[in-house]
Formats: structure tokens, sequence, C-alpha cells
């Protein structure tokens, strides 16, 4: 029972939520748009250190979102100028190592007073203003099974925030891809050159859409922060791989793949983990190795997933499979 | 009705002027390395006439038409298209400007309906520009015209009933359908087929071929390149052979297929290739 009620919390919890919306950003790219950008977590942790500084730093926090947008909107232009009028593979070699940069450059002893080093930002140090603004009552609160504080760190009022910002992603996310904007990045995905023989500027729009996904990503990577903390670690490459494992297991360019993918994927991984100690003796899987153990199950899942359904839970075999 | 007269007092032979040229080539150089592709002097498409681009495989066909198209960039040459220069212009903007090109191969984007293939064609959507995109009332009243100017070509190209089945599943000869009526959307001057008979079936390419005509009964200029020579003869007002990369004759196809250089250029290539002659 009890390992079902924490598979049911950690449906809802603000990384869930967090990681659904660095996948709506990576449903923009590639989605909708066939770009293969393998650096999310790397505009997620832009985000993050762009929030958290400016916060510490003294801006309001209005500001501090603006830096987080504009970081990532940045980074989205400096990857894409040299690489998107090249073929996709390029931006996939690129962005992958551009994440990378980023978390060396962010946990480097050399800005340590800047980024904090290998440690990171403290939760103290960022997360008030948007603990100030929470409605609720600065205690624990109890609903049903699930026990959280009202509006500190791991909160009821981060999850309402968090699943609010999901929801108005969602919206976005529905609205472009169903207007006359999204027809040309869905045009793009199955064929640029078509497209510019049409008369679109192919570039340009690809530089669009690899902002406004990268840009969701960073927004994701602040709500992520402030469940737990700024460390860049946390945002290696394993990170990018599970959100593209949520993408893709929920469906990529369906307006609710990548909430079903988060859901799923992180219910998933705790059951698994939960089962694994319950049922696994410990001279054949000592409890260090669950961890381990899990995320090697997420590796063959996603085998399975683009072996055997490729468009995912939601996805349009049709429309769109991995087959990149 | 053209007039299919227009071209009676002009010359046959290579790079010679028209009276009244919609496409301007010259001095028009591409090389891959050390391989001289393409190296056509001058060369100039009549305005409102079917001209054929023929020529052996290898000949420079197909990259002459991408340099034409700015799909692909010469080391040398200028070239205008209604008087507006064509050098170093990306590919989108010479099609904004009129000139709409297919593919040899074709591209029908096969995840997309047949309805949203042509919608895409159209130009001047709004609805396109990110901002607008979120404000419905401010594209949709052009999204009817579009949808409406699409109903009009797929009934004319008979592919009304398959508006919405994705374009995947047509057939290869519905697929070159469909892309000549999504170029046909943006009510383009000058349209530029790339093979447009390369794997039709013998049923669709007495359609095809009446559509290429009824683009220049509705005073468009076609420029396309092609193998099959009965349709060269059927369709063209006017000639073009490329060999070796260089343009090597010019005039009506009557003409043209007699022409020695020609001759010598198909038979050199393969031997038994019909010319057409018997039809």
């Amino acid at each position: 029972m009890d390992i079902l009620i924490n598979a049911l919390e950690q449906m809802f919890t603000p990384a869930t939520a967090a990681f659904a919306i660095a996948a709506i950003g990576l449903n923009f790219h590639f989605g909708l748009t066939g770009l293969l950008n393998m650096g999310q977590a790397g505009f997620m942790l832009l985000g993050m250190y762009g929030y958290a500084i400016s916060v510490r730093e003294g801006l309001p926090m209005w500001a501090a979102i603006l830096v987080a947008m504009g970081a990532a909107m940045l980074f989205g232009l400096l990857l894409g100028w040299p690489t998107l009028k090249l073929r996709g593979d390029y931006l996939a070699i690129v962005t992958i190592a551009a994440a990378e940069i980023v978390r060396y450059v962010g946990r480097s002893n050399t800005l340590v007073n800047v980024t904090g080093g290998s440690l990171g930002i403290k939760g103290k140090d960022y997360k008030g203003p948007l603990e100030d603004l929470s409605p609720f009552p600065d205690e624990r609160i109890t609903v049903g099974p699930f026990t959280y504080h009202g509006s500190a760190s791991d909160s009821w009022w981060l999850r309402v925030v968090a699943w609010t910002l999901v929801a108005l992603f969602l919206l976005l996310f529905w609205r472009l891809s169903n207007s006359p904007w999204g027809r040309v990045l869905k045009g793009i995905r199955e064929d640029e050159d078509a497209v510019r023989s049409l008369g679109k500027n192919v570039y340009w729009y690809k530089m669009q859409a690899l902002i406004i996904g990268g840009v969701i990503g960073a927004l994701g990577g602040v709500i992520w922060a402030h469940g737990s903390a700024v460390v860049a670690d946390a945002m290696g490459r394993p990170t990018t791989f599970w959100v593209w494992t949520i993408l893709l297991l929920g469906g990529a360019a369906t307006v609710m793949g990548p909430v079903v993918g988060s859901v799923v994927f992180w219910a998933a991984l705790s059951l698994i983990r939960a089962l694994a100690k319950a049922f696994i003796p410990e001279s054949i899987l000592p409890s260090t190795a669950i961890e381990p153990f899990g995320l090697m199950l997420v590796g063959i899942a996603l085998i399975l997933l683009v072996v055997f359904r490729p468009q995912g839970i939601l996805g349009n075999k049709k429309e769109l499979a991995f087959h990149a | 009705m053209p007039d299919t007269t227009v071209l009676d007092g002009v010359a046959h032979e290579p790079g010679v002027a028209k009276p009244d040229p919609i496409l301007i080539a010259d001095g028009v150089v591409r090389r891959f390395g050390g391989l001289t592709a393409v190296n056509v002097g001058h060369f100039e498409v009549q305005r409102n006439t079917i001209t054929a681009l023929i020529g052996p495989n290898g000949a420079g066909k197909s990259t002459f038409f991408n340099l034409l198209t700015s799909f692909d960039t010469a080391q040398e040459g200028s070239g205008t298209f209604d008087g507006k220069p064509l050098r170093k212009v990306s590919p989108h903007k010479v099609a904004r400007s009129g000139m709409v090109r297919t593919f040899q191969l074709t591209k029908a984007l096969e995840g997309m309906s047949v309805m949203e293939n042509m919608r895409l064609g159209a130009q001047d959507q709004p609805g396109e520009s990110l901002l607008t995109a979120f404000v419905p009332p401010l594209w949709k009243a052009r999204e009817r015209e579009i949808t409406e100017q699409a109903h009009d070509l797929l009934h004319r190209f008979k592919l009304y009933e398959k508006r919405d089945d994705s374009a995947g599943s047509l057939s290869g000869g519905q697929r070159k359908l469909l892309e000549m009526a999504r170029a046909l959307m943006s009510k383009p001057t000058m349209v530029m087929l790339d093979e447009p008979m390369a794997g039709v079936n013998p049923a669709l390419t007495e359609s095809l071929l009446e559509h290429i005509i009824e683009l220049k009964d509705e005073g468009m200029t076609v420029l396309f390149v092609e193998h099959d020579m009965h349709m060269v003869r059927r369709i063209s007002d006017w000639v073009a052979v490329m060999a070796q990369g260089e343009l090597i004759a010019e005039g009506p196809a009557s003409t043209v297929m007699q022409n020695e250089a020609v001759q010598d250029a198909y038979l050199g290539a393969h031997h038994d290739t019909d010319l057409g002659e018997d039809l």
C-alpha cells in the first residue's frame, strides 16, 4: 500500500511537473520541428542559474524570471546560429557538448562565488520570493494520504504553481501547434527543402522553435530548482535523456504527451525501486545498487519503446515516429 | 490563348535572345571540386511558354535547375527573374518572388494531410508569424480564403476526395499532382518542374500533360527538366539541350531532334535512346 501511495505521490511532485515542462519545450524542438536538441538539461541549468543568481543578488522575482528566459534565449541563438543551416545531426552534437560546457563552467571552482561551484546555490538564497507569495499557511498540511508543507520548498504551493505552469505551456503548445505557424514547423520536420520551395524562411522558423523550446526548458529548470536546489551535476546528460524518454514515452508531437510521459516515467521509476527493494533479496541486489538498477531499466525501456512503439503512448505513428 | 508564334522568328542556336524573357541566366559556372558540372554562357526563357530542358544523364540539367532556383549557389555568373537579380538570393525569396519549383524526388510532406500540404503552399498567411499565431481572429479569414483556393485546385487535380488523407498514402503519380497543385497555391508566375513524369504511371501521364498545358493557358511560364522525349514533343514550345554542363542546342522540338550535336550527345551517351521521332 505504501508503495502505491509513494508512486501516486511521485506523479505530482514539482520535479515531475518540471520534467513535463522541459519535455513540452523539447516537444517544440523535436515533436513539431524535428530538431534534435540533445542539450535540454543545459537550457534548464541556465534557467536555474539565471533565476537563482538574480534573486540572490537582490533582483525582484519578475526580473529574475526574465534573466532566466533571456539566458536560454541567448543560448539558443548561439547554438542555432551556426548549426541550423546544417543537417540535423550537427545540432545534436553541438547541443550535447554545449550543455556539458554549461555544467562544467557552473561547477568549476573559479566561479565558486557566482555559481557556488560543485556545491551549487542553496535554496534559502533564492526560494524566498516565490514562497512569500504563497497563500497557504506556514505549516504542514495533510490532505488524504499526502502531507506536505504549505509554503516552504517541496510544498503544496510549489505543486500548485508548477502544475499551473504545466497547464499554461500545454495551452501554448496547443495554440501554436494548431496555427499556420505550427503547420510550417511540421512541414520543416517532414522536409525542409519542400518548405523552402514554398517561400518560407526555414532557418528563421527553426530558430524560433529552438528558442521557444529552450526558454520553456529554462522555466522547467526554475521549477525544479524550487523543489530541490541549484546543483550543476543534477543537470547532466542523464537529465537530457530522461526528458527525451518522457517525450517519446508520452508521444512526441502530441499536446498531452509530455505530461503523460513525465507522470508515467516518475511513477514507474518509483514503483520499480520500491518493488526491487521489497522483493529482491539484499544478497542479489544490495540497496546501493537499487538506484542504478532503476535507471538501467529506464534505458532498456527507452530501447524497447523506440523499437516497438516508436510513436509513444499517445502518438500517431503516421504523423511522427522516432526515425531520426 | 497565349501566342505560340512568338518564338517563330528566334534563331535556333544555343544562348539565343528571346523577345520577352522572364528568366535570364548569364555565365553560370558550377564546379564540384575539379569537375565543372555546369557552364552555361547565356540562357533565356521566353515569358508564357513551355520550355523543356533536356539532355543525357549527367548533362548538368538538375544542377542548372537548382542554380536557377537558388537551391544551389554558382561560383560564377548572374541571373534575373522578372527583372529582379537572382544572385545570392535565398531560395525562399526566389519562391516568394513568383518562381516556384517541384522536385525530381517528389517532396510531398507525407506526415501531413493533403489539405495541410496545400495550405502550406499559400503565401501571405499572417498566422505564419509567431505573434499573430496566438490570435486566431487575425488569421482565420485568410485561412478560409486559402482553404477555398485549395478546394478549387484539388478538384482540378482530382485529389479532392483525398483531401483528408495523409499525403504518404497517395500513389507516386498522385504525389506529383499534389506537389504541382501545392506549388500553384502561391499563384506563381513561373513554375519549374524537375522531371514531372518520373515514376508516374501511364494512366496519369496524360492528365499531368493537360495540367502543364493549362498552366500556360493561365499565363504562367513553365520550364521543365525531362527525359521522356514523347512528352517533350507533345507540350513544349521550345527545347534547350544540355550536354556535359553546356548548352549545346536550342529550338523547337522538331528541329532540335535533328540537330547533329544533340544526336551525338544522346547516341554517345546511350545508344538506344528513343528520341521520339515516331510520334
